[in-house]
């Protein structure tokens, strides 16, 4: 964690302060809310509107956790802020999950530049090979057009050291073999009970019953590798900073 | 069984599970017809015949149909889209504007692609949408708040974000776009507010504006003299319904909206070109070859706001590229869809406003016949003798079918209108002298049957004579799809999905879906197997015969 945050997250305790704990999975639960609700309008990182930064405690004034957990509710009239179809305990996650935002600190240099990222990006990172940006790239794995608008950097830079840390729902790899022998992996759509449906390693959209299969599981390690050792401190920090500017259409 | 059906099981026979997916191209526009499997515009096909040579299903075997799948639109607005399907993928809208691709055989959702649109638009008839148009890997979806959205048909990304028109005005986008070659095209709603409707074509890749064709002249264009003043900047003539295409001639046809104020022509004297008429635009300019107007100074909101059917018929003896067009107006039309010439008006139902043609085509007026402070009854009412629900064209049987309001009449009164921006402009509004059979569906017993009555209507395109009727108890506001088979698939506000004899109108099989079918059935094979769905109610329903 750099100083600066630490310092920030020190102020931040004025109004973030903890009135209620929360368990990991319950500021992971926050976490989603927040980027349900919030991220909207608030940005990944809580800071997209002038003077407000949500991870760092920063509000046009002094809120209390309740207070805050009574905006995220009811909406501020007459703003901007609307009110959210939120119970008491899920909004106090999203606090919760905020209070954690400043103590995640990054190992790589924030001091990117997007468009040499960019060039790590299409090149010597090969991310096309499975991501596409825009029309641009595989569509086997996420899709990262607007991934700058949704994820942290901090968040991003898990996924690019450490892949198999976080993997979304959605994100989650699947194998299915047919009944007559062939092996099929990809990106896991949709399931129910009776059928499978899959964005498969060539791209094509897949949907299988049940009933056709011989097997059917879900790939635990992601299919990405960590980028740990592969690219450079200097290199990282341009990716992420590449990642961050996307913002989508 | 025919051949189109023996290939269509040979290539199945040696797909895996799924098919083989390619880009959709404009060659494989042009030649839809050869891949009856799927189903690639709105209208299935650049002539908009709403014909699918699938054959599977027969009038002797069609009693054997039972449901597939249903899926549920989490929306209850009213589910007007005719679905996609393209290389085993179906493509819909569940409304307003979220885009949905499901897999055909079990309905199950592989993406779902939700747009938000702003909150200051106001389409005038309901927040609906009635499907989307695909080039290459690429869908294109016209939203209430009038943007042209791309979305990437494997992934539901968006691509790219066009913003058309000016929501908070009245603008709006309700009907699937037109992809013709490198370009995608759309018309704007929004007939009821004042609007100057217009075309406009767009890059696939980019979505920037290829052309614009202003449905309403402006100074200095031909057709501008039509409007008295400054009426034609808010005279209307919107776009809420799909075109068509005829590559030989690379023109695109639209049918064009009312004038406005609706019902108040006293501001707007003169013809008001283009209301209520089809235009005829080169394909890759915009510019105007031709038109012809169905309703000239239209004072009874009878929109041209039909399919253009284009089909290739004998006329008179000798083989003639026509456009067969059933208006709102209550009139039945041939016309050449090269020169735009006049070549048969009929009425196809009962109609008072005008009584034949002059010899160029133009209507002859009934003296009196117009709205007034104490109000004229006219027929057909203010839907229409048909609306925007598709007809078909069965190359197969010669007839046209047209969704038919029978019988039907409203009482048209006239105010004054003031224009307002975002406002409704349109001079009060008509009734019904006897109930209330206008737009939305009935509640249970409340219809009288001297309001009128829904049917679907034969015609013989070359006399313009009724070859037969199926009558329903209720109005209808869904379209008619014809198979190579002679089986005929509508619907109505009754909530019944049926099918009937294409060559008698014999009812050979129904269902009850629940709630008001207003969309048009569409046609696909998956593996060998043809599926016929409709969207109805809230929902799609799926059906093929027993296995």
């Amino acid at each position: 964690m750099s100083r600066i945050l630490l310092l920030l997250f020190v102020g931040a305790s004025i109004t973030l302060e903890a009135q209620h704990s929360y368990t990991p999975a319950d500021i992971a639960e926050g976490g989603r809310l927040f980027r349900v609700n919030c991220v909207l309008c608030h940005g990944p990182e809580g800071d997209q509107i002038p003077g407000i930064d949500l991870g760092h405690g920063k509000f046009r004034q002094t809120y209390s956790e309740e207070a805050l957990i009574k905006i995220i509710e009811n909406g501020i009239p007459g703003t901007a802020m609307p009110p959210h179809n939120l119970q008491d305990f899920q909004a106090g996650t999203i606090v919760g999950y905020l209070r954690t935002v400043a103590t995640a600190g990054r190992t790589v240099s924030g001091n990117g530049n997007a468009a040499r990222g960019k060039a790590v990006f299409e090149g010597k990172g090969g991310c096309t090979g499975c991501h596409r940006v825009g029309a641009t790239g595989s569509r086997t794995g996420p899709d990262l057009s607007d991934v700058g608008s949704q994820r942290r950097a901090v968040e991003i830079e898990e996924s690019v050291l450490d892949p198999d840390a976080e993997i979304l729902p959605q994100n989650r790899s699947y194998r299915v073999i047919t009944k007559s022998g062939d092996t099929i992996t990809g990106r896991l759509l949709n399931i129910d009970s009776f059928t499978v449906q899959l964005l498969d390693s060539k791209e094509r959209l897949l949907s299988f019953p049940k009933t056709s299969l011989r097997e059917a599981a879900f790939i635990d390690k992601s299919p990405m590798p960590s980028y740990r050792d592969k690219l450079s401190s200097q290199e990282l920090a341009d990716l992420i900073a590449y990642l961050v500017s996307l913002k989508g259409i | 069984m025919n051949r189109a059906f023996v290939l269509l099981m040979a290539a199945a026979a040696s797909l895996p599970a799924q098919v083989a997916s390619n880009p959709v191209t404009f060659e494989r526009m042009l030649n839809a017809a050869k891949e009856p499997q799927n189903w690639l515009n709105y209208s299935g096909g650049y002539m908009s015949q709403r014909h699918s040579p699938l054959v599977q299903i027969t009038p002797q075997n069609v009693k054997n149909l039972e449901q597939q799948w249903v899926f549920q639109a989490r929306s209850l607005e009213k589910f007007e889209a005719t679905p996609l399907v393209v290389d085993g993928i179906m493509y819909t809208v569940q409304a307003p504007n979220d885009v949905v691709a499901l897999d055909p055989v079990s309905g199950r959702v592989f993406w779902t692609y939700s747009y938000s649109p702003s909150p200051l638009s106001r389409p005038c008839c309901g927040r609906v949408n009635r499907g989307v148009a695909i080039a290459g890997d690429t869908l294109f979806m016209g939203t209430i708040d009038a943007h042209l959205v791309a979305v990437d048909a494997k992934s539901g990304r968006p691509l790219w974000d066009t913003a058309v028109a000016k929501p908070e005005v009245g603008y709006a986008i309700t009907h699937a776009p037109l992809v013709i070659k490198d370009k995608v095209i759309v018309g704007v709603a929004g007939g009821e507010y004042g609007i100057r409707g217009f075309i406009s074509a767009y890059d696939v890749k980019t979505g920037k504006e290829a052309w614009r064709f202003n449905t309403i002249p402006g100074p200095g264009e031909a057709g501008h003299e039509t409007w008295k003043g400054d009426s034609w900047k808010t005279g209307g003539a919107s776009v809420w319904v799909t075109g068509s295409y005829d590559a030989d001639l690379n023109l695109t046809y639209w049918g064009i909206g009312n004038a406005g104020p609706d019902y108040n022509g006293d501001v707007r004297e003169g013809d008001n070109l283009y209301s209520s008429s089809v235009v005829a635009l080169d394909a890759d300019t915009g510019k105007i070859k031709w038109h012809y107007q169905f309703s000239p100074h239209d004072e009874f909101d009878y929109d041209a706001v039909q399919v253009p059917v284009l089909a290739d018929i004998i006329w008179k003896g000798v083989p003639r590229r026509v456009m067969l067009w059933a208006n709102r107006n209550g009139f039945f039309y041939v016309l050449d869809r090269a020169t735009g010439q006049f070549l048969l008006g009929k009425p196809f139902v009962e109609v008072n406003w005008a009584n034949g043609f002059d010899e160029k085509g133009r209507p002859m007026r009934v003296a009196g016949k117009v709205p007034t402070a104490e109000g004229t009854l006219i027929f057909p009412g203010n839907q229409g003798g048909t609306n925007w629900y598709s007809p078909s064209f069965s190359p197969h049987t010669g007839l046209f079918y047209i969704p038919t309001w029978a019988n039907y009449s409203s009482l048209y009164i006239k105010a004054d209108a003031e224009y307002e921006e975002g406002r409704r402009f349109m001079g009060t509004s008509p009734r019904s002298l006897i109930g209330g059979a206008n737009g939305g569906a009935s509640k249970v017993n409340t219809r009288k049957e001297n309001e009128g009555y829904g049917a679907v209507r034969a015609i013989d395109p070359a006399t313009g004579e009724r070859k037969w009727e199926f009558k329903m108890n209720d109005v209808t506001d869904a379209g008619i799809l014809t198979t190579a088979s002679d089986v005929l698939f509508s619907g109505g506000r009754e909530g019944y999905f049926y099918a009937l004899d294409a060559r008698t109108g014999e009812l050979l099989w129904r269902a009850n879906v629940g709630g008001a079918v207003a969309a048009g059935p569409m046609s696909y094979a998956i593996n060998g197997r043809q599926y016929v769905a409709i969207s109805a109610g809230n929902s799609l329903f799926v059906y093929a015969l027993k296995e």
